[in-house]
């Protein structure tokens, strides 16, 4: 429970934040350290130095600009959990972030955390999936010879940015495409369109635990049918997964009990889950069935309350 | 005169002025000049062979001062120490672990930092050896032998009542239910893990130990018993249990941490602090339960008429139970319950197997919650079995009132009781009759719902003195009471609060009896220096030992009040009254002496032929234990697409005899009520075939918090104990041990009418849903 000595910097700019991670391949970001400092303490993570991001302007908040919704990494889960704009018009994104650990974990987790972290267990991850949302990353690359460290303070580097989709992002437990020195910085989820409706449904033992499995549904009704559908699932695998077949289902369907059964079938036939203290595979399989199917039903109602 | 605010009032709690202003004083916060820091290399393995301790590697890390091995304990003779059940026990060992995170070696540094790292640094070679995981398989032919200083992986072999009449009327009985049932490890995880500060003095040659413990005068006394050889004696010997955050039972034990930072202390020469951190609380403490057993119970025209349990108790490596010596399966034959029944046999073996040691009475007074979980599951069976509802059947076969002293067969006095009053509140309370017609119109529904009952009978207040003893030492316990010269008070006990409110309930007892204001006595517990010699706390034993002790010693100081106000009053003694507080002249109630003058006189003009001062002690042996009990009842709805339980409703009617302090019963019945539903719902320790632990952190060892326990509604009935000085009975543990079986009962009620007989605990949705799954009940949406 005492985590092995380390450095702490609390650097101003993402510049200099890029160019600590890059001259300690040992060094880790620190956002909400929810996932992190508990690693530590067991000593599962033994990072040198902490590169902490809480001093960067510009990181955090919540806000819809160019058809999007735009969070900062640095967002906490309670606002999440408080903006009226994410009650009213992300209701996915709203259920998710309060299921998220408990009340003190959501004061100081973060959500580009929760994915950067991108723990199978985390619940943000599907939700992004099943939103078709995208990841922007900075880095700072180098253009000129000489490493970093030699150049510091010489030059204001460039930043760079890259847009990266979700279906990319998770690349593996634990682990995502950003490359040593990117950093997360904002995460974008499409606006919804008239008819779009989402639910997040978690089954967990007590709350604050990770889910024994959990299920995102966005989908967009037009014309009384399923447009567009989004359904991934957390915790029933080694990354977040994105349950294809189950958005064919309900894709041209009436989004009727039938076309959700089917879909909840496909849904527990994507999971590839594996035993532990929270069940059998078989188990969890039927709570992703069971729950698909009740996020489904809920996205559908929500769709058909939204404003068209 | 004010109001005295004895007996039966809901006083606040005056210990929690410091706890809400976070004044506590716990081990941690315990810091002497010169300390220095322990952390523990705990095995990877459950069974292993050491062949090399690396010192080297942790005396590297800036800071350490010194590693501490089992070789190092070894010269002082200090490598075993004796469990409170008369086993061994290693402190350190000296070439083979033998169970998974056992202490291998300590190193002690200048922080707490350098202490972790040391610990971390600290390599040690193992050769694995094989593992005996499941009790069982230990006791077959052959198996791997856990202990090398013993024959067998058996430890004892205990039983109780007559066997053959036992088999006798079962064979007679027109009905017999046959069920076994597994209580799982758990732990007490109480907040503040273990530790302690352990202060040896060189120059002085004694030793203050600062500790978290629930009886500090016992392991005073065993202290000086193991150290006598290094010339250690118990005046020199100083125990201080400071504010403890949570006992249950966990922190009866002595752990070898003790020892080593102990033994590290005099190694040094300084102050050695030593704090478990929660997972090595959970890993390596004193687990509870763990109890495999089968049980029949059978009936004759609707008449329970006997019982039997056979039992094998999985103890670990070391049989380090905190019972009392004389009875190594506690108070198990407490398991004929709240029922009339002619012929009972229990027998318990235990056994050893590659796990923590233990078998400790987790707020539960020694394997009562093994035994009435037993009974009252068997009773819904039974009543089941004989084509009733499980409540009747439980009214017709109750001890009546009119039996009480009522002598079971398996020879406890049941001291009073109304069990039929209990239960019929409870079933009012909750509506049991319209629950049932819900359940009825749920189930044409495919809604799954259930009513479980448990009516409880606990033994508490362990106990007189020709049974009961702890490594000999007789478990009475102590109250000294001395009033200043103002009338104010201090009063010493030799039992120790964990939080259970003794610094309120005590000063009502003496402000009952002496008409003293509960705020005007100061309580302490804890300093072996300073508190009269007693056994502690555990398995409810305060109130009706130590709280006893109050009553007596509080009635002896008022008969010398009654010499001292005779002569003030310048009256005859036997012409003199008490009314609350004060003693009057028969006939004119206006000649009177408070208590406050009476304590003034006792210094300032006190009687020739009288000595001065107003005190006495009481060391209280109870005549009997005291029998509280109860009935509860919960409704649960069942999750069919996911096995989740819920608990809708849960109702508790507790009869604990006279309430002292009704907010503080209550609150002890609150937190015993969730202690309760947790392993019914959520919490095993449990272990992989290789003796790997794997619940061994709060991720995967569920504590129900305040989102997954249900509003409590609390009913009362008061019966008193017919022997205790005040009528009260104890109460600290009634809930956590009457509570599991109501919930087991409940779900199995919903899932009855699938074909579903029994669930075992903890009844985890994953396995609710099989049960389901496999009687077709299982949903999919
Ligand atoms: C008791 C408890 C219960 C929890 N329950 C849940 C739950 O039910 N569901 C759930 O989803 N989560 C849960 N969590 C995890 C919590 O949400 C974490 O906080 C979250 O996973 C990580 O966010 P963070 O801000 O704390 O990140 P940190 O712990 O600070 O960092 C996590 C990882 O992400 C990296 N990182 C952080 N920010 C960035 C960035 N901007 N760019 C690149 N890398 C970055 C860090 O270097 C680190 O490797 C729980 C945590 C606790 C302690």
């Amino acid at each position: 429970m005492i985590p092995p000595q380390f450095d702490y910097h609390v650097p101003e700019s993402l510049a200099d934040a890029s160019r600590l991670l890059l001259a300690n391949p040992e060094a880790k970001l620190l956002a909400g350290g929810h996932s992190l400092i508990p690693m530590m303490r067991f000593r599962l993570a033994e990072p040198s130095a902490l590169v902490d991001l809480r001093k960067i302007p510009g990181l955090a908040g919540i806000g819809e600009a160019e058809g999007c919704l735009r969070i900062g990494a640095m967002t906490r889960e309670s606002e999440l959990e408080k903006s009226e704009l994410v009650q009213g018009r992300y209701p996915l994104l709203a259920d998710t972030a309060r299921v998220i650990g408990d009340p003190l974990v959501r004061n100081l987790a973060t959500v580009g955390g929760n994915v950067a972290h991108a723990d199978p267990g985390n619940d943000h991850p599907a939700t992004m999936l099943a939103y078709r949302a995208s990841f922007v990353g900075r880095s700072f690359p180098d253009r000129r010879s000489g490493t970093l460290l030699e150049q510091r303070h010489e030059l204001p580097l460039q930043a760079e940015d890259r847009t990266i989709g979700a279906d990319d992002f998770f690349t593996g437990p634990f682990s995502t495409c950003l490359k040593p020195g990117e950093i997360l910085i904002e995460i974008r989820i499409p606006a919804p369109e008239a008819g779009s409706g989402g639910a997040y449904e978690k089954f967990e033992r007590k709350v604050g635990d990770y889910a024994v499995a959990a299920v995102a549904v966005q989908l967009r009704l037009e014309g009384g049918r399923i447009a567009e559908a989004g359904v991934a699932l957390t915790n029933v695998g080694l990354t977040p997964i994105r349950a294809s077949a189950a958005e064919a289902a309900l894709i041209g369907s009436d989004g009727g009990e039938a076309a959700l059964d089917e879909a909840a079938g496909a849904a527990a036939a994507a999971a590839e889950p594996h035993e532990d203290h929270r069940g059998s595979v078989e188990y969890k399989r039927a709570v992703v069935r069971t729950l698909t199917f009740r996020a489904a039903s809920r996205a559908v109602a929500r769709a058909k309350e939204a404003p068209a | 005169m004010a109001k005295c605010r004895g007996l039966g009032h809901s006083v606040q709690r005056k210990e929690d002025a410091r706890f809400i202003r976070g004044q506590g004083r716990y081990i941690d916060d315990i810091k002497l000049p010169g300390m220095l820091y322990l952390d523990i290399t705990r095995s990877p393995y459950a069974h292993a062979k050491i062949t090399k301790i690396h010192d080297e590697t942790a005396l590297a890390v800036p800071g350490v001062a010194a590693v501490i091995t089992g070789k190092t304990l070894e010269a002082y003779n200090l490598a075993w120490m004796p469990t409170l059940m008369s086993d061994q026990q290693m402190v350190l060992p000296i070439d083979t672990v033998k169970y998974q995170a056992q202490e291998v070696a300590a190193v002690v540094a200048t922080s707490r930092y350098a202490a972790a790292d040391g610990a971390a640094a600290l390599e040690v070679d193992y050769e694995p050896l094989p593992v005996v995981v499941d009790p069982h398989a230990a006791l077959e032919p052959g198996a791997t032998r856990v202990r090398d200083d013993k024959d067998s992986n058996h430890i004892f072999h205990w039983e109780h009542g007559d066997r053959e009449a036992t088999e006798a009327a079962l064979a007679a009985s027109d009905t017999v239910v046959e069920q076994a049932m597994h209580l799982p490890r758990i732990h007490v995880a109480s907040i503040e893990t273990c530790g302690c500060v352990a202060s040896w003095n060189p120059v002085e040659g004694h030793l203050t130990l600062y500790l978290t413990t629930q009886a500090p005068h016992a392991i005073r006394t065993v202290v000086a018993l193991v150290t006598a050889h290094l010339g250690l004696a118990e005046h020199r010997i100083r125990v201080i249990s400071p504010d403890i955050g949570g006992g249950f039972g966990g922190k009866v034990p002595v752990y070898p941490g003790y020892v080593i930072a102990t033994a590290a202390s005099v190694v040094t020469g300084k102050p050695v602090k030593w704090i478990e951190d929660r997972s090595e609380n959970l890993q390596a403490d004193s687990f509870a339960r763990d109890y495999h057993i089968k049980a029949r119970l059978g009936s004759k025209g609707g008449k329970i008429t006997a019982l039997s349990l056979d039992t094998i108790a999985d103890h670990g490596y070391s049989d380090a139970a905190a019972n009392p010596s004389k009875f190594p399966a506690g108070l198990y034959h407490i398991c004929t319950g709240s029922y009339d029944l002619s012929d009972a046999h229990v027998s318990v073996d235990g056994v050893y197997t590659n796990k923590p040691p233990g078998g400790i009475a987790y707020r539960c007074s020694f394997r009562v919650t093994e035994a009435v979980h037993a009974i009252e599951r068997m009773v819904d069976l039974l009543a089941r079995e004989n084509g009733e509802d499980p409540a009747d059947f439980r009214l017709r076969n109750f001890i009546r009132p009119d039996q009480f002293p009522y002598t079971s067969v398996l020879g406890w006095e049941y001291d009073s009781g109304d069990y039929g009053a209990a239960l019929e509140k409870a079933m009012d309370m909750i509506g049991y009759r319209d629950l049932r017609a819900e359940q009825t119109e749920k189930r044409a529904r495919g809604e799954l719902m259930g009513i479980g009952i448990s009516s409880f009978t606990e033994i508490v207040g362990a106990g007189p003195s020709k049974t009961f003893d702890i490594l000999g030492i007789k478990m009475f316990d102590s109250s000294e009471i001395r009033i200043h010269p103002t009338g104010k008070a201090i009063a010493r006990f030799g039992t120790k609060s964990q939080g259970q409110g003794h610094e309120t309930t005590y000063a009502q007892i003496i402000a009952e009896e002496l008409g003293i204001p509960p705020e005007d006595i100061q309580v302490e517990e804890g300093d072996t220096d300073t508190a009269p010699y007693g056994l502690g706390t555990y398995a409810s034993r305060s109130t009706p030992t130590a709280g006893a002790a109050a009553a007596i010693a509080s009635r002896k100081i008022r008969a010398k009040a009654k010499k001292i106000a005779a002569h003030l009053l310048e009256a005859d003694e036997a012409d003199l009254e008490w009314e609350q507080g004060r003693f009057f002249v028969k006939g004119s109630p206006d000649r009177g002496k408070t208590i406050q003058e009476i304590a003034f006189a006792a210094y300032t003009n006190h009687p020739q032929g009288l000595e001065a001062g107003l005190e006495a002690t009481s060391y209280y042996d109870p005549p009997n234990l005291t029998f509280p009990f109860g009935s509860y009842v919960c409704a649960v709805d069942i999750d069919r697409g996911t096995g989740q339980v819920r608990i809708r409703r849960f109702v508790a009617v507790d009869d604990c005899g006279v309430r002292i302090n009704p907010m503080i019963v209550e609150g002890q019945i609150h937190g015993g009520l969730a202690m309760g539903i947790a392993p019914a719902l959520f919490e095993e320790i449990s272990y992989d075939p290789d003796g790997n632990i794997t619940g061994g952190n709060f991720v995967e060892y569920l504590v129900p918090t305040a989102m997954e326990t249900p509003h409590w509604e609390l009913g009362e009935t008061v019966t008193p104990s017919p022997h205790h000085p005040i009528g009260a009975k104890g109460v600290g543990e009634s809930a956590t041990v009457g509570a599991p079986a109501a919930v087991v009962n409940a779900v199995v009620d919903a899932l009855w009418h699938l074909g579903v007989r029994h669930m075992e605990i903890p009844m985890t949705p994953a396995r609710v849903w099989s049960a389901l799954n496999e009687h077709g009940a299982a949903a999919t949406r």
